[in-house]
């Protein structure tokens, strides 16, 4: 019972930053936009939140820090393909690198200082519930910002009018401009969305889960976050399905490992990403909901004056 | 016009080449140093140990030699590029502290042959490059004696990296160490295929923790084993450089790496004109490895034990592979009254008695 409550408790600790991030790209990839920055993004938020944090002391500051940097990080990006109509593909490629750098170079003075860890948000009398208790009401606290996100994503997206026009653009660009909604500013929301949660991610691993800054600490977290995207189809539900079983798979593997289990640790190691994409593409397999989910522009640039 | 152009270039290489030359050859001039580090310096870990070394060499031969490093060299086709860059410059003697420095080293050290190189915890030599390595196992032997004495449940915990055997060395001499204070102590190994890795790192020790382990130790290059320890309680081993900063409740003690003296030494060799390559695998004897002033909550005996143990292995009395070592299945690798000799040491691929689960498969 204890062993299952930890592997639980790091399982949803583990899958926190990739539903942060990879929500915040399905948002921006339902506008049209395909921002491959993820991973530099993320990376600008951890040292920008770990900065604040050392800075201030108060890792609410940190938090809000990364999800500025973040949006800036995104904010280039979208300057360069939306108004400047650069190729998304490459602009993302080139962001993910530059934010990779740059991150360094700004936690160069942080390399391995120690953050004091925050405790978790106990949250009374829900903790106590056996089992679902200490895994769903003992985390912390962005860990139930993280599931706050999930909610209001999913309700904007598919019942709220803004959701819809989001949506559309995504789907139609050239009749959603005919009726008069300004694609291009939808998309540069979108794009800041994405990049703000993707900078939230970031800043959760370096000021709450591993409290310290070290050089390209996402670890590729980022590029997962947008396969996640893909394989769940665009579905935000699916997104935290892939996100908690990622971390669930890498956990339990570590498990099974300290017990002992006789499977090459390789095997174990490449279970997460196995796992995680055969569960989704098995949830996913009807073709018309891929043909329904994924974004007819996807990654294609929208011309106002040509439309 | 263009051909006249590419006619400067060469003239102007040619003319730095020959001032590079007349540099090296000049015996006034203090002596170029050239260090390559895998990682950035930071402030702890395996390249921060480096650049202490190379910083008290610099020291002691003050006013003899000049010394640059390069960081967060990647392993492959730019170490190449920036050895020859150095060798090209006029560097009389160049460091190159990664394993995976190995074949670039080697390269570029037949196209210079006057330059002396040395290449850390490789197994190529050249009649211009030496390599140097240190006994790491050695202070983890002394980790393990202070785990034993201090753990309560009698499981230890070690995320590890890839089993090869510098680290299978570091597992089993700790395990060895840990049991020959506390026989019934075991150790539970989880490898995480990274060098590094922090949420991995951390996910592995919490599971450790989680499993029952009340001393959890590490061969990974990030605090993040030892940042889990100070949250959760427990007590942790650090490596590399002291991490007590990291965890000053948790960390017991830290096996660290000294290479300030062999720096110092080869250097001193290079300058007196009597460096010849070698091969140095060095420990305790030689002042290459260390463990970091025990934590406070470490009793007087066991303190006293381990300043013991420590005067042995310095002088060359105990070796940490000492048999009878057992594996797993309990069968003699080394017979009593030997010690495992280096040979087999170098290519150990097998988990000592005290150390639970398989060893994964090459």
């Amino acid at each position: 019972m204890d062993y299952l409550v930890s592997i639980l408790v790091a399982t949803i600790a583990a899958g926190t930053p990739l539903v942060f991030a990879a929500l915040g790209e399905l948002v921006t990839e339902k506008s049209g936009v395909l921002n491959l920055g993820v991973e530099g993004m993320m990376l600008v938020g951890a040292i920008a939140a770990f900065a604040a944090t050392a800075a201030t002391g108060s890792p609410w500051t940190g938090v809000l820090a990364g999800m500025l940097a973040g949006a800036a990080t995104a904010l280039i990006f979208a300057v360069l393909t939306l108004t400047l109509m650069a190729n998304q593909v490459a602009a993302g490629l080139a962001l993910s690198l530059f934010g990779v750098g740059l991150s360094a170079f700004v936690g160069k003075s942080y390399e391995s200082v120690s953050l004091d860890p925050s405790a978790p948000l106990t949250i009374p009398i829900l903790s106590d519930i056996p089992l679902l208790g200490p895994v769903l009401f003992s985390q912390q606290p962005l860990v139930y910002v993280s599931w706050a996100a999930f909610a209001g994503i999913a309700w904007f997206m598919y019942r709220s009018r803004p959701g819809l026009v989001l949506r559309a653009v995504g789907e139609a660009p050239k009749s959603a401009h005919a009726i008069g909604y300004s694609v291009i500013t939808i998309r540069y929301l979108a794009t800041l969305f994405g990049g703000a949660m993707a900078g939230i991610g970031g800043a959760f691993l370096s000021v709450f889960y591993t409290p310290l800054w070290v050089e390209n600490m996402t670890a590729g977290r980022g590029w997962i976050a947008l396969a996640l995207v893909v394989f769940a189809t665009w579905r935000p539900a699916r997104v935290m399905i892939g996100a908690y079983l990622f971390g669930g798979v890498t956990v339990a593997q570590f498990f099974a490992q300290g017990e002992g289990a006789a499977i090459p640790s390789q095997f174990l190691s490449m279970l997460p990403y196995l796992a995680t994409i055969v569960v989704l593409v098995i949830i996913s397999r009807n073709l018309n909901t891929i043909r329904l989910n994924a974004p007819v522009s996807l990654g294609k640039p929208f011309h106002p004056e040509v439309a | 016009m263009q051909r006249n152009r590419i006619r400067k270039t060469l003239f102007a290489l040619f003319a730095a080449a020959a001032l590079a030359a007349g540099a090296t050859a000049s015996a006034q001039e203090p002596l170029k140093v050239g260090f390559i580090y895998v990682s950035p310096i930071g402030d702890a870990g395996w390249t921060y140990q480096h650049d202490q070394g190379r910083q008290q060499m610099e020291k002691a031969l003050a006013g003899k030699v000049t010394t640059k490093y390069i960081e967060s060299v990647p392993e492959g086709a730019d170490a190449e590029r920036v050895i020859r860059e150095l060798a090209s410059n006029g560097y009389g003697l160049i460091f190159t502290t990664s394993f995976g420095y190995m074949n670039p080293t080697i390269k570029v050290a037949k196209q210079f042959p006057k330059v002396v190189f040395e290449h850390a915890t490789g197994y190529k030599q050249a009649k211009n490059v030496g390599i140097y390595n240190a006994r790491f196992y050695e202070a983890r032997y002394l980790a393990g004696i202070v785990a034993g004495k201090m753990t309560k449940t009698n499981v230890a915990g070690y995320v590890a990296a890839f089993p090869i055997p510098e680290v299978l060395q570091g597992i089993d001499a700790f395990t060895l160490g840990m049991r020959s204070v506390n026989p019934k102590a075991e150790t539970k190994v989880i490898w995480i295929n990274s060098w590094f890795d922090p949420g991995r790192e951390r996910e592995a020790a919490n599971t450790l923790i989680a499993q029952g382990a009340d001393v959890i130790t590490h061969h990974t290059d990030s605090p993040a084993v030892v940042q889990a320890a100070e949250e959760k309680k427990v007590y942790a081993v650090g490596y590399h450089s002291d991490m007590s900063k990291h965890g000053p409740n948790a960390t017991l003690t830290s096996a660290v790496h000294l290479w300030g003296d062999t720096y110092t030494k080869l250097t001193q060799q290079v300058l007196d004109k009597k460096w010849k390559s070698t091969s140095i695998w060095g420990g305790f004897k030689d002042g290459m490895v260390d463990i970091a002033p025990l934590n406070k909550s470490v009793p007087k005996d066991v303190a006293d034990l381990v300043a013991a143990k420590k005067a042995e292995l310095k002088a060359g009395k105990l070796h940490p592979f000492q048999g009878p070592v057992k594996d797993q299945a309990g069968k003699v690798r080394v017979p009593a009254g030997q010690a495992m000799a280096d040979d087999k040491l170098a290519v150990l691929d097998y988990y000592v008695e005290g150390v639970q689960g398989s060893l994964p498969k090459k």
